[in-house]
């Protein structure tokens, strides 16, 4: 979460949910929280019960706006503008919080005179490079610092380093490296910026953001949302009214923010607003992202991603001559908590490979994988096609439903040697060689694909131990209620001892090749029938222990000389005093809101991010109803309701000594302590691919034209080389972009989970919501001739699928720019397998990719619809490439900058 | 006439029933208070009820009734969720629509308006239970809670109950015959735990509690909502008076009961048994008196 990472400095969540009880408003924009959200959802709903105002932002009307005060239905695509209408509004009436400003934000940091401001330059930031399609962030940065790399591409700068060696391996490509700054933020060099705390200087950020901004008025948001100007006021006046001294407001977003050409730049542009307004670290106020699994913020925080280590230390890239002093100079930074990334990673490796990992041996620096360029999940899917990725594991995972143009996603597998899917049922990842729409089509024969698919049960979370860590970061371990039945094995049980059998195959090999895996500490006790290994030994192991093998307390203990070991920095602590910390479970009614004993929260169960924040730069709370954390004159340290996100002694007058590094050099007044300057940032020097301001770009696909600059699209977006399967369409009022008139949006219902491997072969779940379904306006109804509860087939240049019809008030026509715009809802469900069987949304969506974490845009790409089910076998092929044709699509449509 | 006025107290009016059942130091009445103002309609209820309770799914059935895709109660929905779209404001909310009507472009003031309702409705547990009063096996009995439920083991099918029931709650399950409902989970309730709807509902949309203490909320609940300029917000089912002598599930409706499936006026179809048995005693009667006279003209002639 690079928008979070780079603006506050951690990439989590914020706040927690049930902080959301004391918001005096919350904005959901992005998130349909009741429904995908339901359990959070009653702290929303306590908010209300004690006079908050729920304004739910979302283009559809959905549960979440039926228990809102005010639903504002906006065009899919367009929260930019709607966000940036409100930053430009906070402007202009003079309704920022002037005193957290200065102190807190970057606004009074002064910005080279290079740079250039998308007003200037007509859409685009300095630095671009058309031919490269991306930036050189040089010129984004203060005046007064040095140039070092940005956290989110730390590697473009790479040779730039004091340390940095030089000489890149040889084709390599450039890999965004946005989900770096999960847990600190990016770095700048040494010198301090130029500041004018008058705000004044034409060049300080809050004047570039203030222009920046300025052309973001109500008449904008209405031509590029739908939004009419009385409906954004409103929206205006009820979040500037509660963001003040004595009242906070809070932002909740999911991945209708998120899943976007530029989604990481909306969450950017909610970071600016609460900044502006105060609302960071302070009770009730935060940015409340939501995840959508049990555990992802867990598998951001020991990652899944191919681009991190745990605890978002960088993957290595493959560099020549390469050294673990060279690696901590060119990724660590000067001030901050990052300054002691070399005791993180030294750990880290001493937690893999004990007591192989020597100072001798750079503690086996060179047994991690190198990075050669992006292995996001869309990148190794066109290698599976190229014919380069030949294997593959599937751990609850099903794409070729829940992953963006499922067809190039059966495809990559129909290409592989092998395949390994894990899974409660047999879902469709695991049989589309035999009945996936391919086979329906005859694009594939089941003779001709060669991939041998083999498919291992699952355990369920009732019948292993473990953790989940949620939303807000918090760990919750759940117990083993019951052995799993069958040959059903936990995925501890079957990495343990996939690894276990690997090793000793490989055993006694004397290739170089084989160490880092012989070399690994893999000797977690096994226990019951199955050989389930110890889950708890395993949390035992990320917590950390010292030389004597004691537990780690907290990070700030771990040590670069090889006498400690910790398998994820930020984890450290959750197993201190040999006690299950994530297994705590003391009832609320026993403790304060905050809950602190219930389970466990990085960093070190802080639960109220920056909440120093909380309190003026004399450390007194801005005002006594919103009182979290306070500096206490008496005892000389930081009190509070919740653990402060603070050195606990360090007062509000600590000015550091100059050349301090690392936490030293983080001052009583810096509340952002990940941060390279300790600040809030308004403007992003550093970290990010697409600029350091959000600024309004049109989706992929869209039939408008970018009212604001001639520049329509993200110029930086992932775009893929020409594959037949992915072809986009034209935009705005190009030739052919009439034959996909209308906006799509996916998204989730309560009643199922994700691709549906856990709720479409439920039947309690599946009879909730038994067929794939498309939810459509009275108005679009009439245009198109669609019934209600009869059928429909939606049409994109990468597939057709049908739905039955609803016909509901629920969706609402918007007028945009003059003309009426109609949206079609697609849950995203559905697949060919399982109890409750339909169409999967994902057929029809492209491959165009946010730049800094290569995620897709299914939350707003345009299409067709039609009345009646889609055509069976070859003709469905037929129809997709008629369209096309109608449409005029080749190769490049779509492509440009 | 003392077994007549026994009946009478019975069939009208708030009393105790786990008592008038022979529970002598029972538990207080325990109940439901389902506050819809506050259901987000995520089901939840309904599947914690078939899970906890082992109550079969009952077909995929895709009805177009909104995200209703379960109809009602039955045999085999023991909870039901009613989700209803409606042109209609709730105070103070602004739904942010415009829909122009067919024909009529002009966009008028309704046509901004919308809203969803959405209820989780269950047996009402009613304390005089028609159900009850028809069963003849005695499978249908009053628990010392005061609830109101089926013996599986004793039930015979006879479905006398099911027209019985003034709410169309309690339904006969096609493959065996029985009659099924909401039992206000009594298992549940014995050792201690609250049922596995309102354990299960995330915003406390569906409350578990002593009767007394539920109405007191409920009302403190309808006086907020009407101060908030909620003034659709009403009880139902809460009133002793009503003709089923007040439920033992009620609800907090924001519209006219019949919108959510609801009889507006219920009344325990046994209520006019005495009546009925006693014009039955005196029709008996004459009956008899016109035999006996049949019979002494017989033999006069």
């Amino acid at each position: 979460m690079p928008s979070l990472g780079t603006s506050f400095g951690r990439g989590g969540a914020t706040t927690f949910q049930q902080e959301l009880q004391n918001s005096d408003c919350i904005i959901i924009e992005g998130s349909n929280m009741a429904e995908c959200h339901p359990v959070g959802f009653q702290w929303v709903m306590e908010a209300k019960a004690r006079g908050a105002t729920l304004i739910h932002v979302d283009p559809r009307y959905t549960r979440t706006s039926a228990l809102a005060d005010i639903h504002v239905p906006l065009r899919a695509g367009s929260d930019i503008a709607f966000l940036g209408g409100l930053i430009n509004y906070v402007f202009e009436h003079d309704k920022y919080f002037h005193d957290y400003v200065v102190a807190y934000t970057n606004a009074p940091a002064i910005l080279r005179e290079e740079f250039r401001d998308t007003e200037d330059l007509d859409g685009l930031f300095s630095g671009f490079d058309p031919d490269q399609r991306k930036y050189d962030f040089h010129s984004w940065q203060y005046e007064g610092t040095e140039v070092q790399a940005a956290s989110g591409q730390r590697d473009q700068a790479y040779e730039d380093q004091p340390g940095g060696g030089g000489g890149g391996a040889d084709g390599r490509h450039l890999t965004a490296r946005g989900e770096s700054t999960g847990s600190g933020g990016s770095r700048i060099g040494g010198g301090e910026p130029e500041r004018d705390e008058t705000l004044q200087h034409p060049r300080c950020v809050f004047q570039v953001v203030k222009r920046h901004y300025a052309r973001y008025t109500p008449q904008l948001v209405e031509d590029v949302c739908g939004v009419p100007q009385e409906l954004f006021l409103k929206v205006c006046e009820t979040l500037t009214a509660n963001s003040t001294r004595d009242r906070t407001s809070a932002f909740v977003y999911a991945v209708g923010w998120t899943q976007h050409t530029v989604g990481v730049q909306y969450i950017r542009a909610a970071a600016v607003l609460q900044l502006l307004l105060g609302n960071m670290g302070r009770p009730g106020g935060g940015i409340m992202a939501l995840r959508g699994h049990a555990s992802i913020q867990g598998s951001t925080d020991i990652p899944t991603l191919f681009n991190l280590l745990p605890g978002y230390i960088p993957m290595p890239h493959a560099h020549k001559d390469e050294n673990l002093d060279t690696f901590i100079a060119g990724e660590s930074t000067e001030k901050g908590y990052w300054g002691n990334m070399r005791d993180y990673m030294v750990s880290l490796m001493k937690a893999y490979w004990g007591a192989a990992a020597t100072p001798e041996n750079d503690f086996c620096f060179d047994y991690l994988p190198r990075l050669t360029g992006s292995h996001s999940t869309y990148e190794t899917v066109q290698e599976q096609i190229d014919g380069k990725c030949k294997g593959y594991f599937l751990l609850g995972e099903n794409p070729a439903v829940g992953s963006a143009n499922n067809k190039m996603q059966r495809l990559g597998m129909a290409n592989l040697d092998w395949l390994v899917v894990r899974d409660f049922s047999l879902i469709e990842s695991a049989t589309w060689w035999k009945d996936g729409p391919e086979i329906e089509t005859g694009e594939l024969r089941t003779e001709d694909i060669g991939t041998e698919v083999f498919f291992f049960p699952a355990a369920a979370h009732t019948e292993k131990n473990g953790s989940f860590t949620n939303t807000q970061r918090m760990l919750q371990w759940h117990h083993m209620a019951i052995e799993p039945k069958g040959d059903a094995r936990s995925e501890l049980w079957f990495m343990y001892h996939l690894g276990r059998i690997i090793r000793e195959k490989l055993a006694g090999s004397t290739d170089e090749m084989d160490r880092p895996i012989l070399d690994l500490t893999w000797d977690y006790p096994v226990e019951g029938s199955i050989a389930e290994p110890s889950a708890e030994a395993v949390l035992a192991e990320i917590n950390g222990w010292d030389a004597e093998g004691q537990p780690l307390a907290s990070y700030e203990q771990l040590n670069a000389d090889g006498s400690t070991a910790c398998g994820c920095w930020i984890y450290c602590g959750v197993y201190a005093d040999g006690v299950n910390q994530a297994a705590r479970r003391k009832p609320a009614s026993e403790q304060n809101w905050i809950a602190n004993e219930w389970g466990w929260a990085w960093p070190a169960n802080r639960r109220v991010l920056y909440n120093r924040a909380s309190a003026d730069p004399d450390g007194k709370p801005w005002s006594e109803r919103k009182a979290l954390v306070w500096w206490d004159d008496e005892k000389a340290m930081w009190a509070g309701h919740d653990i402060p996100d603070f050195a606990a002694s360090k007062s509000p007058w600590h000015r550091p000594p100059a050349g301090a590094k690392a936490a030293e050099a983080l001052s009583g007044v810096d509340p952002f302590v990940m941060q390279a300057d300790g600040k809030g940032w308004l403007f992003v020097p550093v970290g990010l691919t697409d600029g350091p301001l959000p600024t309004h770009y049109e989706p992929q696909e869209s039939p408008f034209t970018n009212p604001l600059y001639s520049q329509q699209r993200n110029p930086v977006r992932q775009v893929l080389p020409p594959r037949k399967h992915n072809r986009y369409h034209p935009s705005d009022d190009s030739p052919g972009a009439d034959v996909y008139p209308f906006v799509t949006t996916t998204y989730r219902l309560t009643e199922h989970h994700t691709a549906g491997g856990m709720s479409r072969f439920v039947p309690y779940l599946a009879e909730l919501q038994p067929e794939m379904f498309c939810e459509v306006s009275p108005e679009l109804a009439a245009l198109r001739g669609l019934e209600h509860g009869g059928w429909a087939t939606v049409i994109t240049a990468r597939s057709a699928i049908e739905a039955r019809v609803v016909v509901t008030e629920r969706m609402t026509p918007l007028t945009v720019q003059g003309r009426t715009l109609h949206q079609v809802g697609l849950p995203y469900h559905w697949g060919g397998n399982g109890y409750a069987r339909g169409d999967s949304a994902n057929e029809l969506a492209h491959l165009s990719l946010d730049p800094n974490v290569h995620i897709q845009e299914v939350k707003a790409f345009t299409c067709d619809i039609r009345p009646g089910r889609r055509p069976r076998g070859p003709d469905l092929v037929r129809l997709v490439e008629d369209y096309q044709r109608r449409a005029g699509i080749t190769e490049t449509t779509g492509t440009e900058v | 006439m003392a077994s007549d006025n026994l009946l009478s107290s019975l069939l009208a009016g708030d009393t105790d029933p786990a008592a008038i059942s022979g529970h002598s130091d029972h538990p207080p009445r325990m109940g439901f208070f389902t506050d819809t103002s506050v259901c987000i309609g995520c089901k939840a209820c309904e599947v914690a009820c078939k899970e906890w309770n082992h109550i079969p799914e009952d077909g995929l059935n895709f009805t177009g009734m909104s995200y209703d895709n379960t109809v009602g109660l039955g045999a085999d929905t023991w909870r039901h969720v009613a989700f209803i779209e409606q042109r209609k404001p709730i105070a103070g909310q602004i739904a942010g629509v415009q829909h122009q009507d067919a024909g009529a472009p002009a966009i008028d003031e309704a046509s901004g308006d919308l809203r969803w309702l959405m209820a989780s409705d269950v047996c009402k547990h009613c304390t005089h239970a028609a159900c009850l009063d028809v069963c003849p096996t005695g499978a249908l009995f009053r628990t010392e809670f005061g609830t109101v439920v089926v013996q599986e083991d004793v039930c015979n099918g006879c479905g006398y109950c099911i027209p019985a029931c003034p709410y169309g709650v309690i339904d006969q399950r096609q493959d065996d015959g029985r009659a099924w409902k909401c039992t206000l989970c009594y298992d549940r309730l014995q050792v201690g735990m609250e049922p596995a709807c309102a354990k299960a509902c995330p915003t406390d949309s569906i409350q578990f509690g002593p009767l007394d203490e539920l109405r007191e909320r409920a009302a403190a609940r309808v006086a907020s909502l009407h101060e908030a300029g909620v003034t659709d917000a009403r009880l139902y089912g809460h009133d002793p008076n009503d003709g089923v002598g007040g439920d033992g599930a009620f609800f907090l409706l924001l519209d006219e009961p019949e919108v959510y499936g609801l009889p507006p006026d219920p009344v325990v179809t046994t209520r006019d048994l005495p009546s009925m048995w006693k014009h039955v005693g005196a029709a008996a009667l004459t009956l008899a008196v016109g035999v006996a006279a049949a019979f002494a003209g017989g033999r006069r002639s």
